[in-house]
């Protein structure tokens, strides 16, 4: 089980910064998604990989996971949303000023 | 529990709340709200710095929930510090913002002070995570203030900004996630008492969690070499916008020297001051490359940027030393040059409206209208940056270099800190010269001096020959910021208590 979380995030961490390379803002975009995928996955770990149990707690469990990372990756889910639709506008707007889709503005 | 500490995040949410939803409101409603809230953050700073005067330390637990399981808002000495500076500069920024550049876009004073949210947040909090949410706070309002008043070139600096920092947010995020992962908290305080009794095999895990949260912290402090994108950003932004985000920089700083002297300090055991191979030499990177830039800049606005990148060099110098004189003179060098840096984008952005030619292109164009009056501030602001007596800068300077000499490698330091001085002060005499004397024939009418504008820059200017005036007040707070620093243990009680038993308690459960 641990080993296939590690290895999930792994990839979703090594796609999203093959991608955010690219230096053209879609693919920009959707490496930022996944990079942020990754970072969810792996926020939501950080409290320990637990199975067989409650989701939060129940009355006489003697493991339970711990709540906290949950919420912080609920937060982070709500923050990073917000960020990729400001970037999607954003990335559109570049596109319509200065004529292309590459970071650095323009057509390379 | 005093319900002041909240009041830096309570007054900019209200206030830009209120003027996100009244859309009837004309301009000077607006402004007028805005003013009002911003101006409302001196006294409230003022009196916040009276009660921290002792050395004690305000905790506010949010919904009363006890520290390590609520949230918590500290305000110690640094913090205050922190809060009246920012209190000062967007007063000046938003003063000069509301002779026009606010109307070029829509909703600025809402972002406006949802920026000082994020920012005074960030200065409160006593968590990681929150952290982590205040800077999500003040990065999503600096996007869109960056963007105001939209052009080409400020898009494409825009995209750079947003991508790098939303990178830096994932990173954030990982280190985090490390670090809880590693101790079952994210309450400074409480990480602080946990980190000397840390696992030693989980002591690698910890150490890459506090590298990885050093590397964000230096994105956001545009230390090099990860502060490539700040010069572009900054001399695209409008003038009173650039000047606010004097103060974003130097968040990082902050929360360098909040974290590591806190957290990873000397006391920590495996993880002991993990920072400090690293900053330093950073620092000194940042520094000859800040300098360097300013020669480069063919623009005034690029020039200040580069400034920003210098003086940054030179506070992580003073950081980056971990000593009680480093912090000493990074508390007061912050302070210096937020405000001097703040004051020259508005006298950047000020010459550029005045010149009918040539914008604040270092160029010999038509002679400088008004150059008496701006020629003064000028003549003060450059004095200032360059680190030249009487001002500020120069006993900014000396602090740090007094902090360094006592300090190992300190041949090296010294050599880097005069060389790059020397090198500002040849940028600065140029740009000054270029602007002020060689210059062609008269200008035609020239637009009158705004009589708002130019107070705003001379209130600026005035604070830092304040910093000077006062100069014994100011650097015996400065000291006793840094003794405050340098001994984590009256946080840490003052956050948890003296009692253990909660802590062991929630240990036992993970």
């Amino acid at each position: 089980m641990e080993a296939l979380v590690a290895i999930a995030i792994g990839v979703l961490t090594g796609a999203g910064v093959f991608l955010l390379l690219r230096a053209r803002t879609f693919p920009v975009l959707l490496g930022l998604t996944l990079l942020s995928y990754g970072v969810n996955l792996f926020l939501f770990v950080s409290g320990r990989l637990v199975v067989a149990s409650s989701p939060l707690t129940d009355q006489g469990l003697e493991v339970y996971p711990d709540p906290i990372p949950q919420a912080l990756v609920l937060t982070a889910i709500v923050i990073g949303f917000g960020m990729t639709a400001l970037l999607v506008v954003l990335a559109l707007r570049a596109i319509r000023d200065t004529g292309g889709d590459h970071v650095d503005g323009g057509e390379r | 529990m005093t319900h002041l500490v909240i009041l830096p995040v309570l007054l900019p949410l209200v206030a830009g709340s209120l003027l996100l939803l009244a859309t009837g409101l004309g301009n000077g409603a607006r402004r007028a709200i805005a003013l009002v809230a911003t101006f409302a953050l001196l006294p409230v700073a003022l009196l916040l710095l009276e009660r921290v005067a002792d050395g004690a330390h305000l905790v506010y637990a949010l919904g009363d929930w006890a520290p390590p399981f609520g949230i918590v808002l500290v305000v110690d000495r640094l913090a205050v510090a922190m809060l009246l500076l920012t209190a000062v500069v967007a007063a000046a920024s938003l003063v000069y913002a509301c002779s026009g550049d606010d109307v070029r876009g829509p909703q600025y004073h809402a972002l406006f002070q949802f920026q000082l949210l994020g920012i005074n947040g960030a200065f409160l909090t006593g968590d990681l995570f929150n952290l982590f949410v205040f800077f999500e706070v003040l990065l999503i309002a600096s996007y869109a203030l960056l963007l105001h008043g939209l052009g080409a070139q400020r898009v494409g600096a825009a995209m750079h900004v947003v991508v790098l920092n939303l990178i830096g947010s994932a990173l954030f995020l990982f280190a985090v996630g490390t670090l809880y992962g590693v101790t079952g908290t994210l309450n400074l305080a409480d990480l602080a008492r946990v980190m000397p009794l840390l696992d030693p095999d989980l002591a690698p895990l910890a150490r890459s969690g506090a590298l990885l949260l050093l590397g964000v912290f230096a994105l956001k402090a545009a230390l090099l070499p990860l502060g490539f994108w700040l010069p572009r950003a900054y001399a695209a932004a409008t003038g009173a916008t650039a000047a606010l985000f004097a103060v974003l920089t130097k968040v990082g700083v902050y929360a360098i020297l909040r974290v590591y002297p806190l957290v990873f300090g000397p006391a920590a055991g495996e993880v002991a001051d993990v920072a400090a191979a690293w900053v330093l030499p950073a620092a000194l990177i940042t520094l000859a490359f800040g300098a360097l830039g300013v020669l480069a800049a063919r623009t005034l606005r690029a020039s200040a940027g580069w400034l920003v990148v210098y003086s940054v060099g030179t506070l992580l110098v003073a950081v980056g030393l971990f000593s009680e004189a480093g912090y000493a003179a990074a508390v007061y060098y912050t302070a210096h040059s937020t405000l001097a840096s703040a004051a020259l984008f508005l006298l950047a952005d000020l010459i550029a409206r005045q010149r009918a030619t040539g914008g604040d292109r270092l160029d010999v164009v038509d002679a400088m209208p008004h150059a008496t009056v701006l020629g003064v501030l000028f003549f003060v602001a450059a004095v200032t940056v360059a680190g030249l007596p009487p001002f500020s800068g120069f006993v900014g300077k000396l602090m740090v270099l007094e902090a360094a000499r006592v300090a190992p490698g300190a041949v090296t330091s010294w050599s880097v800190l005069l060389l790059a001085a020397l090198v500002v002060i040849v940028a600065v005499a140029r740009a000054g010269s270029a602007l002020f004397w060689r210059t062609g024939p008269a200008t035609t009418a020239a637009p009158p001096l705004d009589r708002r504008s130019v107070g705003a820059v001379a209130g600026l200017l005035a604070c830092v020959v304040g910093l000077v005036a006062w100069g014994g007040a100011a650097t015996e707070y400065a000291w006793s910021t840094a003794r405050q620093l340098a001994d984590p243990a009256g946080y840490v009680t003052a956050v948890l208590g003296t009692d253990p038993h909660a802590w062991e308690q929630r240990r036992g459960q993970r």
